[in-house]
Formats: structure tokens, sequence, C-alpha cells
């Protein structure tokens, strides 16, 4: 592949960029939009640029967006170009989400699991029409719900805790009677996919950081495949939790650890049929989900993913897209995906003008013998 | 009552009080500390500076650790008058947070002012950041379904 | 906390990039003399030794702690980040006061011959002692730089190492705020 350099587009370029900073502000006689409430007012947008950027900052990923014009795939770029220039102080400690503050936490297959279902600030039973309220920042009609909704809630001290302390995850309750596989407890250093050049066959480390940084929309899809048929795992939401975990580090001058903080992060526990193998007896697998930020979509989509892409050593046919490791790891990060898609736009004036000649001299050629032939044949 | 910072397991405490520093929003310390005597002046021994801690999951909630993703943290070191080193690493890209509690925790370590620091500083920021938790956990209980069975009438 | 006494660069990006950029022109020009700007270095490490290595050594990368250097430890863990390792075969970056032996590091392999160490070692001075004289790519003509403290069997050990070329050790020689390069291309003879 070839470029040319080019002169002359400095002015065209100077032009397009105050035009397009013009049309990011769009009409002024209309507030400009501020990162505060881009941050508060936007937030899932905002969690999936700070997901697929891989780099935690609501402030930073807000005004990404801002940038971007709403671009959440552009906003994501310039958050990860961003994280780029800073040096990596620590790795934390993996994150507790058996202690997580949660704030959503729902299970498809236990109805009366232990903790209870806690539904937290959800979309899923709206009626999907179009709140025209909302338009005019009207305040709410009467017939929504109350805020003091939120305020008449037992205020029984063992419910508190249930949903402020340690809550076990579903699969426990299924690994009790050791019908699902347990957690590998391997304690290896992780891979790091920002430091080493992606390499198959890949491991689960670098298969599930690779999948927190997915684009929604591709997981989305390829989840969706497996549902259909294509590398089927027979999901069910083992569960789902959003909520607040600690991060904790140890920094070496310390010698002991310390909480810096919460972040918010997003957890979905697949739970799949497994009829069994050689080596291991019928009994349920599972398919992790986890990202920053409220992602459901995107922990759910990664938990069937994961777990289709277990299939070769569970010892199942590999047949799909969503099962082959590098397929889905190589095209998985939107980042990567729109640098080699929209360098297209680039110039190819050079390679162009050979496949040019190319062209013409086969359609020079294939004339020349289609007259020969002609020829051949009135003889 | 005073217990000072000394005891069984001294970094207990420290851990306490660096992580709730953490949690704290710069306006909520400096508040506390403008009804305080002027802290004494320090110097820093390294940044404030903005980087970056790699957050870790574990496969499957308790498997392996793999690379969730990054964060920003801001990190401070400071050295007060007294020699007492004190250091703060906090999420976010606030330098002025990372300073404070830098200097509040070289502070806490010094016999003379720790609890009079504990009473007016920490116990007040741990205190509403229980509250927050526990309006949190009040509102996500709000949400817990109560299934209750129909009564079969026949 | 010993070691925690100093702060590192003032100006922790301005600092490390003029640094870097001189060691960019110390590296590109063999035996050349440079100077970083004043820094408190922890003893026993001089403020060139200590720039060069708040520089180029990070969490990221491991170091190697000459025996003599264990009182500046504490500070470089903490300013640099390093990653201390006890293997001189596994380092990036090794920093010494007077030559190691260059056998003992790592010198790349034919695949990744830039996996090889760097070392910054500490001599007595620059500019005065036993002359050498630098060829090589780089330098149009020989050059010529008096350095007092390297072993006798200098010229002896960097014949063998030149030979390894493309794998090799780099060097950094420091003395209180000069310091040259001897990337591993270089040739040595006495002067």
């Amino acid at each position: 592949m070839a470029y040319v350099a080019v002169k002359g587009g400095e002015r065209a370029i100077d032009a397009a960029h105050a035009w397009l900073a013009e049309e990011r502000r769009g009409d002024p006689d209309v507030p400009e939009i501020t990162i505060a409430q881009i941050g508060e007012q936007l937030g899932r947008a905002v969690d999936r640029v700070m997901a697929e950027a891989s780099c935690y900052d609501p402030a930073l990923a807000s005004l990404a967006i801002k940038q971007a014009q709403g671009d959440l795939i552009e906003a994501a770029f310039l958050l990860r170009a961003y994280r780029t220039t800073l040096p990596r102080f620590a790795a934390a400690r993996p994150i507790d989400t058996d202690a997580m503050q949660i704030s959503r936490r729902i299970s498809a297959i236990y109805k009366d699991l232990p903790g209870g279902q806690v539904l937290g600030p959800t979309y899923d039973y709206t009626h999907r029409l179009l709140d025209f309220r909302l338009a005019d920042g009207a305040p709410p009609a009467d017939d929504s719900p109350p805020a003091s909704a939120l305020q008449d809630m037992p205020k029984n001290g063992a419910e508190e805790g249930a949903a402020a302390g340690r809550m076990k995850p579903v699969s426990a309750i299924l690994a009790h009677e050791g019908l699902i596989e347990e957690d590998d407890v391997a304690d290896a250093p992780p891979g790091d996919l920002t430091r080493e050049p992606l390499a198959f066959p890949a491991g689960r480390d670098l298969r599930l950081q690779a999948l927190a940084r997915g684009d929604e929309g591709f997981l989305l899809s390829l989840g969706y495949s497996t549902q259909r048929g294509w590398g089927g795992t027979h999901p069910f939401v083992g569960e789902i939790r959003v909520g607040e975990v600690a991060i904790e580090i140890d920094p070496p001058e310390l010698g002991f650890p310390i909480e810096i903080g919460d972040i918010i992060v997003t957890e979905c526990q697949m739970v799949n049929q497994f009829k069994g193998s050689k080596a291991a007896p019928p009994q349920f697998t599972r398919g992790y989900g986890l990202c920053f930020g409220h992602g459901e979509r995107k922990a759910m989509a990664m938990a069937l993913v994961d777990r289709a892409m277990r299939a070769e050593e569970l010892g199942e046919e590999v047949i799909a897209p969503a099962q082959t490791i590098e397929f889905v790891l190589s095209h998985c990060d939107n980042i990567e995906a729109t640098g080699f898609v929209e360098h297209l736009k680039l110039p190819h004036y050079v390679d162009f003008q050979s496949e040019l000649e190319t062209i013409r001299r086969l359609r020079r050629e294939a004339e020349a013998f289609a007259s020969q032939d002609r020829r051949e044949a009135a003889e | 009552m005073a217990e000072g910072i000394t005891g069984p397991e001294p970094n207990v405490k420290r851990q306490r009080w660096m992580a709730v520093l953490a949690r704290a929003s710069v306006t909520e310390i400096e508040a506390l500390l403008a009804g305080m005597e002027p802290p004494r002046p320090h110097i820093r021994l390294r940044g404030p500076e903005i980087g970056l801690v790699m957050a870790r999951g574990r496969a499957g909630g308790g498997g392996a650790p793999f690379n969730l993703g990054e964060m920003t943290v801001t990190r401070c070191t400071v050295r007060d008058a007294g020699g007492r080193i004190g250091h703060a690493y906090v999420i976010g890209r606030d330098p002025r947070h990372a300073e404070l509690a830098a200097m509040l925790d070289a502070a806490m370590q010094d016999e003379a002012r720790h609890d009079r620091l504990e009473r007016m500083i920490i116990a007040p920021l741990a205190a509403s950041q229980a509250e927050a938790r526990a309006a949190s956990a009040r509102k996500t209980a709000a949400t817990r379904v109560q299934f209750f069975t129909m009564a079969n009438m026949r | 906390m010993t070691g925690l006494d100093l702060p590192g660069f003032a100006d922790p990006v301005g600092d490390a990039q003029t640094t870097f950029r001189a060691l960019l022109d110390a590296m590109a020009r063999p035996g050349t003399l440079h100077e970083v700007a004043d820094l408190a270095a922890p003893p026993p490490l001089g403020a060139a030794s200590a720039s060069v290595l708040l520089t180029l050594v990070d969490g990221e990368t491991s170091l190697w702690l000459d025996a003599s250097c264990m009182a500046a430890r504490a500070w470089l863990v903490f300013h640099c980040g390093a990653v201390l390792t006890d293997d001189p075969a596994t380092a990036a970056f090794a920093v010494s006061i007077g030559m190691p032996p260059l056998g003992i590091f790592c010198a790349g392999n034919d695949v990744a011959p830039e996996e090889s160490a760097t070392l910054v070692v500490q001599v007595e001075e620059l500019g005065t002692g036993p002359a050498y004289r630098f060829s090589g790519p780089g330098l149009r003509l020989p050059s010529l730089l008096q350095v007092a403290g390297l072993p006798e069997d200098f010229p002896v050990q960097w014949t063998a190492n030149h030979a390894l070329y493309p794998r090799g050790i780099d060097l950094v020689l420091c003395a209180g705020a000069r310091f040259c390069c001897l990337p591993r291309s270089v040739q040595i003879e006495m002067g």
C-alpha cells in the first residue's frame, strides 16, 4: 500500500475544522451543553465510552462525547488516545464483585435467591413509549411514580444489610450441589493486550480484556448469533449485578493495600448447559461478562461470547464465528476497526493508478484474445 | 478515649483514613479544614501527578485475574515540617484532592494532632460517606421485588 | 522510610523530556559529553545517573541494582516506580558504581536485539583520566574522551560486546552531572 504526501490542503482543512466547530456548537441561541450535563444526564453514553475506551473517567468521557458531537466511537477513540499520554502507576487488586454496593441485581434462574431480586434503575419495565413530558422539561405528570416511592422502603435491618453487605453470586448455589463448574483459581499475572500485541491462541485473560473493551454492537450481534444457532450455548442469566466496587492497590512505598475510591461496574454470570465430555461430567458451565459503568447489554453479550469462545476448551465443535477466538478478538475493537475501515478515505492515488493500469491491460488482452477467436472462427 | 495511632494494627487505622480521604470530595475536605487552624507547611516529594491504574476482574467472578481496563488516578506524596511522609492515591484527576489527602495522611501520623483531626475531619467524612451508602442502599431496597403467592380461592 | 527525603524531578514531564532528548543526542554521537540540570540525587548516585534513571525507568521496566547502589534503592523504587530484580540477566536497566562485568547482563537475541540491557554506570570522572578513542556510526572522525574509573580490561570487554552486534549492551557513563553514551555499535580503543 502506498500513500502520497499531498500539499495544498491546509487552508481547506482549517476551513473544515472551523465549520466543524461551528456545527458542533449548533445554533448559538440554544444554550451550550456542559460536561456536567452530559455526565449527569447522558450517563449510559458516558459509560459506554469509558468501557470501549478502556479508561474509567466520567468527566473525560463526557468531554469526549461533547467534542465528538455524540459520536460514541469517535469519543472512545479520543479517550483511548488521551490514555496513552499517562504513565501507569499500578495494577489494582482484582475487584471483589461479591462485595459490590448493589444498585441492581437480578437472576433469571432463581426467583427467591438470597438477597432477593433488586430491580434498580432499569428500563426493563418501561413501556418504550416516547415520553413527551421530557421534551418540554415539564415536571412529571401525576401518574408518574412519586419520588417518595424510593423512600418508603422497609427499614428492616436484614433487608438493608443484604443490599449493603456481601452478596454471594447465584452460581454459588449451584456450586453447593456441585452442578456447575468451579472458578479456576490460578493467580498468574494476567496478560495485557495494551502492552503485548495479541497473539493466538489467546488465553481467557486476554479474551476477557478484549471483550471488556470490545464494541457493544459487535458483541451484541455475536451474542445474538449464538442464540440463533451459530454456536449455541443454551444460556440462562444466572445473575446480573450493577453497582459500586472498591479499587484497591498496593503501593510499594506503603507496604499495605489501600482503597483509592469506587467505580461502577456491571457483571453478568451466564449459566450454560453442558452435556459433558470425556474430562468433565454433565454440568452447567459459565460465561462471564464485566464492564465499566452501567452496561447490562454489553455485559450479557460479553458473557455469551466468552462462553462461546470456550468451545474448544470444553471439547465442543468450533463451527461458528462467535466460537472462533481469532475472529472475535481481531474484530471486536471498534477503534482498530474504525481506523482500518476509515483509512480507506486516505489518498490511494498511486495504488489506484496501478490498479487502473492493470485493468486496462487485462481489458486490452481480453479484447485481443476475443478478436483472435473471432478471426479463427471466421476462417 | 484518645486512641492515637499506635495499637495492635496501626496500618489498619491508616488504611481506613486513607480510604475515607480518597472517597471524600475536595469541597468537603476544605470545608472541614476551614474550621481548623491552618495546616502546617509541607513540601512535595512526588506529584501531585496524574496517571493510570489498571483495574482487574476475575474470570467468572472468582477465578484467574484479567485486566478490565484502566482508570485515571492522581497521586501525591508530601513531607511535613516534622518529617512525616504522607501519601495519597485518589481516583480521578484532581491534583488538589491528592495533595490534601497526602497532607492529611502526614498530619494524621502526628500523635499530637491525630485525635483532633480524626474527630474534626475523618469522622465527619466517614459519617457522610456511610450516610450516602445507606441512602443508596435504601433506594436499592425500594426496588426489591416482594414475591407473594396468589391464594387459591377454590 | 529512608530515601523519601529527596524529591525527584522538579518538573517531572519537562525534565524527563529534556533528559531524554540529551540521551538521544548522546546515543547518536557516542562519547560526546552532555550535562543534566541540577538534581538533589540520593547518595551514592550523582545528578546524571539519577536523572537518566528517572527518565528511562518506570514501573514497566526491571532494574538491577549493584550492591554499591543499595542506599538509593528506596528513592529509585519510589520516584521511578522501578521493579527491582535480583537477577542481572533479566534486567532491562542496571545501575552500578563502577563497571560491572558486561557478561552477566542480557545482550538480547537475534530476533529481538532491543531486549538487551542498558547499563547506567557511574565512573569517577568524565574528562580526566585515561583517554579512549571511539569510532563507528554517528562519528565522522574518531573522538577522544578521558574517563577515570573504568577497569583496565574495559576495551577488551567492550570488543567482545561490540562483536555481538546487532546484539549487545548499551552503556551510559555518568559522573556528577555529566554523562556520555556508548551504544553497542561503537568501537573503543585506548587513545
